[in-house]
């Protein structure tokens, strides 16, 4: 193959043929164009006239140009030129092809695939053995790849995906050193710097050569958001850095009703030549607690998620005071500590428990309290058992009262002996007790234990057969210092020293707000750290994958803390959320500080980008061109030797002209109506059309016909609407805006409407049209439970545009548009849903409430009207309808609806209006 | 061929005959649209219906004087009679190929050449003249058969390139109407107009020209050929040629009319397009010129 630039030749030597170009130039100069023969009686008058130039008879320059460009093409054409060739591999050893596979990759991993298919394929025809490896999926165990043919790795190829992670670099190394023999490498890069690239590089080009195939675009990533300030501070970063883009942050939660939603939304703005965009929210507490993940919308990639865990909620912590606080220095409050301890974390709520109960906070703090009164323990326990967290502390009140000393209070965790003890003060013997360190199954367990802590004050367990169970934190002695019980789903802790000073130091310590944490009662404000993590461990909840979607996390093995607090996710801990005893954690794909940064290659390796790597071939482009040429060179050569004169002349030069805007032109010429839509609109706006919706049932469709049909007779015989045959009506291809009223059985079995047909019947009823849905099941169902069509119609109304409906009231205007109607049968008497009213209010000496101003856009029901209305051609009821006379009065009263309801369509809210009130009252009142 | 050859005389009779009809009515309704307001001679001449007593003149001779209106009076007058006597028209329609000619959409010039001179025929002969054929093809005769033989006769072709008027026969004092596109030879034209002018017969040329004729619409590389094919010219650039043509032609034209003009005779140039009434209308008074 020869290449020239970006263009190679498959048969070059055929270009040689453009030497023989300036010789035909000389030959066809030479040769002057055929003459035309033309009879014309002047010639008697011509005899004799000489021609004065002798240029003319030479083929001008210009169409000898055509025909040569014409023949260079057609010899270039044929020497099968090709644009961006795929290069050859150089040689035919083994080759390895390899893909970052990370989630950066994520975004267009289809064409990486695609790019790997086409190496592949390159390789298979030249016969070269290879092998294929995304690097986010080696470990340390990892052979080397084994070189087989290009088929069987082009098999694995759909196998392969990203990963929401970077390569491990240890995995990397010994994956490379495993590598043995000569190939050349492919690397399909996914753009980003990384440490590992380096080595992993140098490994391979010891084996042969590698070129790199990256593309040059931006890479967003999202880094972690943090509580800052009461704003949650989120902040994107950017590779390369480019010209100020802004890209679009999605607040993405679950709404009260447990649905995921976007929450709020925000610009993250970069700076020209600014790597970082930052953004703060403020969102409401309650909007805040809900947020699980931050996206940056259009990104489909794990780096452009960022999953929120308990960091950003902000638990609601209620201080109890004691009720005898009184006057008091700060610092001897029980509650001062603990204020100071949550104040950054958390919300807090002060006042009495009557006021604190009803406010539902996370945790309610009862610092040194006794017996609670009558109604409040009550009312306190349900709380806990509805899932609260009741923190006590001990202190001088609670060592005198005499609350659980018998028999455990629900309330307190453990008995509790009288009196409690000191030690270490100047009454009592010993030294003040240290604490012990944590037991393994205490959830403070990892936590290091501080040698200043003092203990000379406590109240005391009574040694229960259940009591070691509950011990969460002892003394070096082995009394408890803090139990905890589960209570329903909430559970009581109970220290058994004050919250303030007095009987510790504990709450003094750093310990004392890390126990806390621990507890849940506040939540994290840094990432932890490994020590806080240490020795506990998390099991994923949900995982997110590398195109940043989040799913449940079925089997995956649980991880230790420490792991999660080094960073980094890998194969072990992918990302997303892990839940430890009583709280998440998030792991996300970038670190708080993460910075991304474009991979540099070494210059001895090429690089070239994924996309413009496609092979053109020119072959058919160039023939194409060639033939356009040489049909040009015939119009110019009748022109030119005056055969195309006149009208055909003028045609050709028309149609020249018009060939290029035949695409253009073609356009506005679908926009026009075909005959078969002109016909449909003429006959539905001839006259006031029903129309009923084709459901494909032909039974049904039958029946809404012929109810239809019955419906508009009555309208013609009792009413001024003369409606003209009713129609039926394909939602998917027939223009909706002609009927006032569109009757729509509903079937179990309905397909649902295509995206199109949402758009024209929203557009529909935004118009003021109306659909009658009708459910044919007379509501049977009733109480909660659905019938089939009822879902049907639900499934079906989900992507409308239905306002809020509501059983008809009884003076809604429908009861009176030109019948008094109280019910509205069908064949059945349900209850029918219209459109909600607006806030309606009964005013003085008015009969109805001034209701909606707008024709309700849907009607609900179940009677299955289109029964009650039908008649066959003869104008026979066709269903029976009850039995008997009454039956009759059913279907009488049925078509009265019917009546009502197109009067309704027809007139709006006229019948609301207060003319006709003193008439109708009137009439009400006989 | 005993059976055949009836049946195929009688179809090449049927197709011959076929146009002449057409021609003919086409002819009289041209005509219908001329003839009103010329109503009879109404002039005094040689005839034998009265015209007119007049009072006698000095040159008149004594014989021409109407004693029998005279003598009721003291002036002598003179019984003039209406003029009767007809004048024979000899009609000459070049038959000739070039004749033939015809640009795209347009009638050949043969065709508006046969109508205009039917249709004068029909005029003349509604006018008391006796109308014929030049070359003692048809004499000159006035009765209804002679307008059917002189559409028969004027639908034959001739396969010479170009034609020349045939003078023989042309009664003296007569009149003709010459039509043809006179692109040929003009020698033998004008040998003919002398010969005809030195009988004292005067007449009308009228040159029918096709527009391409006029216009040498013409381009390239093109040889160009007489329509019988006798001549041939080729040019490599027809275009450059245009203007030396036109030139040629307006100098056949000057050549034509001052031939006419020396000779007592009317020129006119027609061309295809152009209306034909308005020609016929031309004609008609061309040659009921007095004089």
């Amino acid at each position: 193959m020869l290449m020239l630039g970006p263009l190679g030749f498959t048969a070059p030597w055929l270009l040689l043929g453009l030497i023989v170009l300036p010789a035909l130039w000389l030959i066809l100069r030479a040769v002057p164009p055929a003459p035309v023969r033309r009879r014309f009686p002047g010639v008697a008058l011509l005899l004799g006239l000489g021609d004065r130039e002798a240029q003319a008879d030479r083929t001008p320059w210009w169409l000898m140009l055509l025909r040569m460009l014409a023949l260079a093409a057609l010899i270039a054409g044929f020497a099968g030129p090709i644009l961006n060739p795929t290069p050859q591999p150089q040689g035919s050893g083994p080759l390895l092809v390899i893909a970052d596979g990370t989630w950066a990759d994520a975004r267009d991993w289809d064409s990486r695939v695609e790019r790997m298919q086409a190496l592949l394929t390159e390789a298979q025809r030249a016969g070269q053995p290879s092998a294929v490896a995304v690097l986010t999926e080696l470990t340390e165990e990892t052979p080397a790849p084994e070189f087989t043919g290009a088929e069987a790795v082009l098999l694995r190829l759909p196998s392969l995906q990203p990963q929401p992670y970077a390569p491990d670099a240890e995995a990397l190394s010994a994956w490379a050193d495993r590598l043995e023999g000569e190939f050349d490498t492919l690397w399909l890069s996914d753009g980003l710097e990384r440490d590992s690239r380096a080595p992993l590089l140098a490994a391979l080009q010891d084996h042969g050569s590698v070129s790199v195939y990256q593309v040059p675009r931006q890479t967003l990533g999202l880094r972690p958001a943090a509580y800052e300030n009461g704003e949650i501070a989120i902040s994107a970063v950017r590779t390369p850095t480019g010209p100020a883009t802004t890209a679009e942050l999605s607040v993405i939660g679950l709404d009260p009703a447990g649905v995921e939603r976007q929450l709020a939304t925000a610009p993250l703005d970069f700076a020209p030549g600014e790597a970082v965009a930052q953004v703060a929210l403020t969102l409401p507490p309650e909007l805040r607690n809900r947020v699980t993940r931050f996206e940056i919308a259009g990104q489909r990639s794990a780096g452009t998620v960022a999953l929120a865990d308990d960091g950003l909620r902000r638990r609601e912590v209620a201080l109890i005071e004691p009720e005898a606080g009184g006057e008091g220095l700060d610092l001897l409050s029980p509650l001062h500590y603990l204020r100071e301890a949550l104040e950054p974390t958390s919300d807090l709520i002060e006042g009495g428990l009557d006021t604190a109960i009803p406010a539902n906070p996370d945790v309610i703090v009862l610092a040194d309290e006794g017996a609670l009164p009558a109604g409040q323990d009550e009312a306190l326990q349900g709380w806990v058992e509805d899932g609260g967290l009741l923190l006590r502390f001990a202190g001088p009140r609670l060592a005198a009262s005499d609350v659980a000393r018998l028999r455990e209070d629900p309330l307190l965790p453990v008995r509790l002996r009288a009196g409690g003890r000191n030690v270490g003060g100047a009454m009592s013997w010993g030294e003040p007790k240290t604490m012990a360190p944590f037991d393994e199954d205490s959830p403070f367990y990892g936590l290091p234990v501080p040698r200043d802590v003092t203990v000379s004050a406590q109240v005391m367990a009574q040694p229960d057969p259940d009591l070691a169970d509950r011990v969460i934190a002892q003394l070096a002695d082995g009394t408890p210092l803090v139990t905890r019980k589960a209570l329903g789903e909430g559970q009581v802790v109970l220290f058994h020293v004050t919250a303030n000073a007095e009987w510790s130091s504990l709450p003094l310590a750093g310990l004392f707000p890390a126990m806390l944490e621990r507890l849940a009662v506040t939540s994290r404000q840094a990432p932890p750290e490994a020590g806080d993590l240490d020795g506990t461990v998390w099991m994923p909840d949900e995982v997110l994958d590398a195109r940043g979607t989040l799913s449940e996390a079925e089997t995956l093995p649980g991880v230790p803390g420490e792991r999660i607090a080094g960073g980094s996710p890998g194969p072990d801990m992918p990302p997303g959320l892990y839940a430890g005893e009583d709280r998440r954690l998030a792991v996300n794909v970038l670190e708080r500080d993460a910075t991304l940064a474009p991979a540099a290659w070494p210059g001895n390796v090429t690089v070239e980008g994924l996309s413009a790597a496609r092979e053109l071939p020119l072959k058919g482009w160039l023939l194409g061109g060639a033939l356009m040429l040489l049909l040009v060179d015939v119009i110019a050569a009748l022109l030119l030797a005056g055969r195309l004169r006149g009208p055909v002349a003028a045609a050709l030069a028309l149609m020249m002209l018009a060939l290029p805007q035949g695409q253009a032109q073609a356009q506005p010429a679908e926009q026009r109506l075909t005959p078969q839509e002109e016909a449909f609109a003429a006959e539905a706006t001839d006259a006031v059309v029903l129309a009923h919706v084709l459901t494909g049932d032909a039974e049904v469709d039958d029946l809404a016909q012929a109810g239809l049909t019955g419906l508009s007779r009555s309208l013609f015989q009792r009413s001024s609407i003369e409606p003209a045959a009713p129609m039926g009506v394909d939602i998917e291809t027939d223009e909706l805006a002609f009927f006032p009223l569109l009757y729509w059985p509903v079937t179990p079995d309905a397909p649902l409407p295509s995206p199109q047909a949402y758009d024209k019947l929203n557009a529909y009823l935004r118009g003021g049209g109306m659909i009658l849905f009708d459910t044919r099941d007379a509501d049977t169902a009733g109480y909660g439970s659905e019938t089939p069509e009822g879902r049907r119609l639900q499934a079906i109304a989900r992507p409308l545009d239905i306002p809020p409906i509501e059983p008809i009231p009884a003076d809604h205007v429908l009861t009176r548009t030109f019948y008094l109607l109280q019910a509205f049968p069908g064949r059945y008497e349900g209850p029918i849903w219209v459109e909600t009213s607006r806030q309606a209010q009964a005013v003085e000496g008015m009969p109805f409430r001034d209701l909606n101003d707008n024709v309700s856009p849907v009607v609900i029901g179940g009677n299955d009207w289109a029964s009650a209305w039908a008649v066959d051609d003869a104008g026979l009821p066709l269903r029976p309808v009850g039995r008997g006379q009454a039956g009759e009065r059913q279907r009488e009263m049925a078509l009265r609806f019917g009546m009502n309801l197109v009067m309704h369509v027809l007139t709006g809210n006229y019948k609301s209006d207060q003319v006709h009130v003193p008439a109708l009252l009137e009439r009400l009142g006989q | 061929m005993t059976e055949a050859g009836p049946i195929a005389l009688r179809a090449r009779a049927e197709a011959l005959a076929a146009p002449l009809p057409p021609l003919l009515a086409e002819a009289e309704h041209l005509a219908a649209t001329v003839t009103m307001g010329e109503h009879g001679r109404r002039r005094p001449g040689a005839g034998s219906a009265f015209w007119q007593y007049r009072p006698a003149l000095p040159f008149d001779p004594s014989g021409s004087i109407d004693w029998r209106r005279s003598a009721r009076s003291d002036e002598a007058y003179v019984r003039e009679t209406e003029w009767q006597i007809a004048q024979s028209v000899m009609l000459w329609v070049d038959p000739s190929a070039s004749m033939d000619y015809a640009s795209p959409k347009m009638a050949p010039k043969k065709e508006r050449a046969r109508l205009l001179a039917l249709g004068s025929a029909v005029l003349l002969t509604r006018g008391g003249e006796r109308v014929g054929l030049s070359g003692l093809r048809l004499p000159p005769r006035r009765h209804a058969g002679q307008l059917l033989r002189l559409a028969e006769l004027l639908a034959q072709d001739d396969q010479a390139d170009y034609g020349a008027p045939d003078i023989h026969g042309l009664p003296p004092q007569s009149r003709a109407l010459f039509l043809s596109d006179f692109l040929g030879d003009p020698a033998p034209v004008e040998a003919a107009l002398t010969g005809a002018a030195e009988r004292g017969v005067r007449g009308v040329l009228m040159m029918v020209l096709d527009p391409a004729e006029e216009g040498f619409p013409f381009g390239g590389r093109t040889i160009f050929e007489s329509m019988a094919g006798g001549l041939r010219h080729e040019t490599r650039q027809a275009r450059d040629l245009k203007d030396r043509y036109l030139e040629r032609l307006a100098e056949r034209k000057d050549r034509l009319a001052a031939l006419a003009r020396a000779t007592g005779w009317l020129f006119e140039v027609h061309h295809t397009d152009a209306s034909a009434a308005s020609a016929l209308l031309w004609l008609y008074g061309a040659l009921e010129r007095r004089g």
